[in-house]
């Protein structure tokens, strides 16, 4: 069997409000637009993965949070209604998703070996969160390639910041190991903002974007930082201000997407692309990939 | 009118006293306890069973569900190999909308939520499953809001209870909630549960004591301590016994019993029954400031918008004192008292002159001709309503006099008395001394209260 790889990885946030303004036909609200630089953003991601070959789609959602160790959808099929417990009034989507139970099972079993507390999810009545739904129809609205989907264990709220990468850089490390010895073509997506500084209030037109910016200045700076990072190969930088980045920024990367995503990448030292970035209700949200393929040994 | 909460609960948010009782003697005894509160509130007479969960977190401010009958079936996120929970209840819509209006008019942002397939969170589904499995009573259920602090909190409470008098309806407060919510982070045996930590175990006793002994709104003053002391952050800090306390009028002579104390995969368990007969104790000192009304902005990181207009003098007593507004056809003078709020002491459009409502304070020193009707403790003052009602008059005179306009041109004045029984006539002899002389259609109202301690308040319309 050939040996697998990890083809890209990227940083793919999951606001709901994407999927609101695209008025897809799988969602029943309905919008006038919207958040058009990323959604842009997440085209031309879109069109950059179409030249990549791959398989399957690994992500990471901080919105199915689970306290008690790390778990993964073990299931092959799931279908439904997914409507935000937030913004109900942005997106009640029917979703119909495939997992690639054999991977998953893989990766669990390699996380599970490195001392992790893991579980698969086998309850057919179990709704797949938001996250999940949002970022895989903004990367892939067809839904026609299998998941991988894991849930973002609570470590820093628990410990610390700390401790939530190392268990997250160990959960990078099963789960590249895993793809590698799957013979499978993956692209691993973290489905975070950075600042996570929301607004309290709702303009009457949701998509109203004479009403949109970043919460504060302090968090625009922090998003730019750690963008910069990445468009200059500086991955490990990020890793190293996690903390100050996650308490300061309020970042969504406490969920331990981001790390995850690092460490599946080797903590890469090579540019990302940015495809996007743009605030959505006040947080800071950035559409950035590492074109993993462009720099693999062969 | 008395308290509308004829009983209080704290229930634990977890699944497995729904699902599993029978895998651990301890998940056993706090279904017991749900089952022993469920027969309290069947035997009751309460019209209305109000849940406010921990584990439903919102954004934009509070959320309430609307939906008549939300149907689904839930899933733990974590404990989902315990079950699925299926779930159809029946919800107070008309009670929801008016919380939510009731809401508005404090200050505080919230909203209703009602649409298929919103996922009801698992601490409301295990409450109203054990407590009220047949529907019998219906329900509302509030959202816990992320960055609500404990005014917003307060406020939610108080505005609920402004409904439930408003409605007459009498209500079971509930709040779904962990005591320590640190669980254990790995798998373990259903039978080796207990509490995380004995320091977890110790704080949460000593807060199960005091609610033993009623004293609710000690252990809300309390909550920030609690919070730091036994709980993981996780979305919602220990701000519903805020809430609680609040719809319970913010009192430490309750009659509480705990039925149940238990590990949950080593998260404090407790279904706590708050009654309001008076334990006959003493009540508490109030040490934080009461609110009524929500004023706060929670983008607290921000800098300030100096756009945004802002109040004049926040050190009066009563509320922030504002410069009058300007605008198209506004009319403001120095010789009326300064507004409470943003708004013109007149507004000229057409031949027409409108007033804002005019009280007796006056204009400088703020002082009320006939003594305030209460003192800052909010207690009952004597007061004069003549002096009151003529210092109003007089404020309007020197109103119309800068619009160029005079009492004879008044075309309708509507009266507002906080106390109709009391100052109807001393009101009405003033009237016909002063503007009455004049021949304005008049409306008078009893209200429950003006935003300053005065016993009336007139609006008028005139001519120029």
């Amino acid at each position: 069997m050939a040996k697998g790889s990890i083809v890209a990885g990227c940083l793919a946030p999951h606001p709901p409000h994407l999927v609101y303004a695209e008025n897809p036909p799988q969602n029943e609200p309905t919008s006038e637009g919207g958040w058009e630089q990323l959604r842009w953003g997440y085209e031309r991601l879109r069109e950059s993965l179409s030249n990549i070959d791959h398989d399957v789609l690994v992500i990471l959602s901080p919105h199915w949070q689970t306290y008690v160790g790390t778990h993964f959808l073990g299931l092959s099929h799931f279908e439904g209604l997914s409507v935000d417990p937030i913004f109900p009034n942005l997106f009640r989507y029917s979703y119909d998703l495939n997992i690639d139970v054999e991977l998953s099972k893989a990766i669990h079993d390699k996380a599970a070996n490195a001392g992790l507390a893991v579980k698969m999810m086998e309850n057919p009545d179990f709704r797949v969160d938001y996250g999940t739904i949002t970022t895989g129809h903004m990367v892939n609205p067809a839904f026609d390639k299998p998941m991988v989907v894991i849930s973002s264990n609570r470590s820093r709220h628990y410990y610390s910041v700390e401790v939530m990468q190392e268990m997250m850089m160990e959960l990078g490390r099963a789960t590249r190991d895993a793809i590698l010895e799957s013979g499978k073509k993956a692209v691993v997506l973290a489905s975070n903002s950075l600042s996570h500084r929301h607004f309290t209030t709702e303009s009457d037109v949701p998509e109203d974007m004479s009403k949109e910016h970043i919460a504060s200045h302090a968090m625009h700076l922090w998003d730019m930082r750690i963008i910069d990072y990445m468009r200059t190969g500086q991955a490990q930088r990020i890793i190293d201000e996690m903390p100050e980045f996650t308490e300061q920024a309020i970042a969504e990367s406490d969920g331990g997407g981001l790390t995850w995503l690092l460490s599946t990448l080797t903590v890469p030292s090579y540019p990302a692309i940015l495809h996007g970035y743009g605030t959505i209700i006040g947080t800071g949200n950035a559409i950035v990939e590492w074109p993993c393929y462009l720099h693999q040994e062969v | 009118m008395a308290n509308p909460i004829v009983a209080s609960y704290v229930v634990p948010v977890h699944p497995h006293p729904l699902l599993v009782p029978e895998k651990n003697e301890g998940w056993q005894r706090l279904r017991n306890a749900f089952d022993e509160a469920r027969e309290h509130i069947a035997q009751g007479d309460a019209d209305l069973m109000i849940i406010y969960s921990t584990t439903w977190p919102s954004i934009i401010g509070h959320q309430i569900q609307a939906d008549p009958n939300p149907t689904w079936t839930l899933v733990d996120q974590d404990f989902h190999d315990l079950g699925s929970m299926d779930y159809s209840f029946r919800i107070d819509t008309d009670f929801a909308e008016a919380w939510n209006s009731a809401n508005h008019a404090r200050g505080l942002q919230s909203r209703t939520v009602a649409y298929n397939g919103f996922p009801i969170d698992v601490g409301s589904v295990v409450a109203l499953k054990l407590l009220n499995p047949d529907n019998a009573i219906p329900a509302v259920i509030v959202s816990s809001n992320v960055y609500a602090n404990r005014s917003e909190t307060t406020i939610l409470a108080k505005s609920c209870l402004d409904v439930l008098k408003s409605t007459g309806k009498k209500a079971v407060a509930v709040t779904a909630m962990s005591m320590s919510n640190r669980m254990f982070t790995e798998f373990i045996d259903a039978a080796d549960d207990k509490i995380h930590s004995l320091k977890d175990d110790e704080w949460n006793r000593k807060v199960l004591q005091f609610l033993e002994e009623g004293r609710l709104e000690d252990v809300a003053q309390l909550s920030r301590t609690i919070h730091q002391q036994i709980r993981v952050q996780k979305v919602v800090t220990f701000k519903p016994m805020w809430w609680l306390s609040a719809m319970n009028d913010n009192r430490n002579d309750l009659t509480g019993k705990v039925l149940a104390y238990e590990a949950l995969h080593g998260a404090g368990g407790a279904v706590v029954h708050l009654d309001p007969t008076s334990n006959g104790m003493g009540d508490k000192e109030y040490d934080e400031d009461d609110v009524e009304v929500y004023r706060g902005d929670r983008n607290v990181l921000d800098a300030e918008d100096s756009t945004v207009p802002h109040p004049v003098d926040s050190t009066n007593e009563g509320p922030d004192l504002w410069d009058p507004a300007e605008g198209e056809g506004a009319v403001n003078t120095d010789s009326a008292p300064k507004p409470v709020g943003l708004y013109p002491h007149a507004r000229r459009v057409g031949d027409l002159l409108y007033l804002s409502g005019v009280g007796p304070r006056q204009p400088g020193t703020n002082a009320i001709p006939g003594g305030p009707i209460r003192d800052a403790d909010g207690q009952p003052l004597e007061y004069d309503i003549k002096a009151q009602t003529r210092a109003v008059v007089e404020n309007i005179a020197r109103i119309l006099e800068e619009a160029g306009s005079s009492m004879e041109k008044v075309v309708d004045v509507t009266s507002f008395l906080v106390d109709m029984d009391r100052d109807f006539t001393g009101y009405n002899e003033v009237w016909a001394e002063t503007l009455g002389h004049y021949g304005p259609t008049r409306t008078t109202l009893a209200i429950r209260a003006l935003p300053t301690p005065i016993a009336v308040e007139m609006k008028v319309i005139a001519k120029i």
